[in-house]
Parts: C-alpha cells; structure tokens; sequence
C-alpha cells in the first residue's frame, strides 16, 4: 500500500516535471525541472530495490551531469525574449504531441500486455544487491567496464581539445 | 508490490515527452535535456525488468548507460558552446549550413 503511494508520487511528480522540463522558456528552468525529475527516478529505482543504480544516478546525473548543465546553460544565456522558444512547422508539433500523448502510452500498454507475470528471481540475487552487481560487473561484463573507461578518456580529450580558443587551439 | 506494467507505462510516458522536447523546442540546451529525458526512461525500463526478473544485468547495463551518457554530454556541450560562440544563437533553426 506505502508502496503505490510512493510509486504515484515519485512517477507523478517525474511526469510533470519532464512536463516543465519541455514547456518552460528558458532553459534555466527546464534545468531545475530536470534535476527533479532525476531525483524522482532516484527514488523509483530505490523502489525496483536498485540500490547502486539509485545511488549513482544521484551522484552521475543529479550531481555532476547537471552541474555542467547548469554552468554551460547559464554561460550561454541569451535571455528568455531573443530565444524562439518553440518551432514553427505545425508537422513537428503535431509530430511531437502526438508521439508524447498517443504513440508512447500505447507501446506501453503493448508491452505490459505482452508480459505475462513471471516468478521472482532468486532471491540471492536481490539480498546481494551490490555485492553481486560487483560480481557480475567484474567478471562478464569486465570487457564493456574496461572500453567504458577508454571511452571516457577519449571524450575528456576530446572536450579539451575543444574547449580551446582559436589563436591557441594546435591543429 | 506494484506490478511491472506501471513501470513500463511510466517509462513510456516519460520517453514520449522526451521525444517531444526534441520536436518541439527549437533551443539546443532543451534539446539536450529532452534527451537525457529518454536516456532516463529507458534506464527505469532496463531497471524495471531486472527487479522483474530476478536478473542483475538491467542494472549493470543501466551503470554503463549512465557513463556513456555522461560522457555524450560532456562533449556534446562543448560544441553546442563552441557553436554558440561562432553563431551567436543556440536556435538550431538558425544553424543549418549542412541542410541540402
């Protein structure tokens, strides 16, 4: 029972939110938006018993992710008036509302309709939590962790390349 | 406890708003964030399922979603400042020299 409250609570405030996220003019306030929707999937993850997952979204996206949002978004501010805020072309936003209201709730209802209620999985599995994650994270899937890591030195690279200015940037 | 198909409802829903940001809004930082709006669902998707099915993979794979995420808007807002210094505007309407 707690736990419905929770889960109408957390995904109701989630929606509006990305609701808020997509309508407001300036994009300082659809950022502030965002960080609350973050926070909201934080604690649905805590529900789904995701405790890392919830952990790390709060620490990677909430924390650092819109920090850098906030300071690029806040250095290139144009001011609300100068910014057409949304698009002309009708297509689009028809596009765009129905994908939002029509297209998506009905995908989910087509895959919730096609998954028949399984038994729960082992419970170790769950009680482990993050030692297993560990575990799992480090042995098969040690491969993807490793090209993550490349991956991540490459983009730092790559931002400081481009964040140079032109009479110093080297070719 | 809350049946798996509100999960992925909510996650829907969330995706679609998502998609429509990116339509709809016509600033590159929006964009962005419209974004991170579907990289979040799919995250509560995968995260979900893995509850669903007793699994730990949904999670780690929703561990490397995350960086790559995070490292797609690191250099991603790098350029959108790198563009805006050069055009002076963040209206992707504006910035069309590739459009044929």
């Amino acid at each position: 029972m707690f736990e419905f409250i929770l889960f109408f609570i957390l995904g109701g405030v989630a929606v509006v939110s990305g609701l808020l996220v997509v309508v407001q003019k300036r994009p300082v306030n659809s950022a502030l938006f965002l960080i609350v929707v973050f926070l909201c999937m934080a604690g649905l993850y805590l529900l789904l018993q995701a405790e890392l997952v919830a952990m790390v979204q709060l620490a990677v996206y909430a924390g650092a992710v819109m920090v850098l949002f906030l300071f690029v978004v806040i250095l290139l501010n144009t001011g609300s008036a100068a910014q057409v805020w949304m698009t002309r072309s009708a297509t689009l936003k028809f596009a765009g509302i129905a994908a939002a209201c029509v297209i998506m709730p009905c995908i989910g209802l087509a895959i919730s309709a096609g998954i028949t209620p399984q038994a729960a999985g082992s419970a170790e599995a769950q009680a482990g939590g993050m030692k297993a994650l560990a575990a799992l994270l480090f042995t098969r899937y040690l491969l993807p962790f490793e090209i993550t890591s490349v991956l991540l030195l490459a983009a730092i690279v790559g931002v400081v390349y481009l964040s140079q200015r032109e009479k110093e940037r080297r070719p | 406890m809350i049946p798996l198909s509100y999960y992925l409802m909510l996650g829907a829903v969330i995706f679609g708003i998502g998609v429509a940001g990116v339509l709809i809004r016509r600033s590159a930082l929006v964009v962005f964030m419209s974004i991170e709006l579907m990289l979040n669902a799919v995250n509560l998707t995968f995260v979900a399922l893995s509850c669903n099915m007793g699994s730990l993979q949904g999670q780690v794979w929703v561990l490397f979603i995350m960086t790559v995420a995070a490292a797609e808007i690191a250099v991603g807002l790098a350029l959108i400042v790198l563009i805006c210094r050069n055009r002076g505007t963040t209206n992707i309407d504006e910035i069309n020299l590739l459009k044929g």
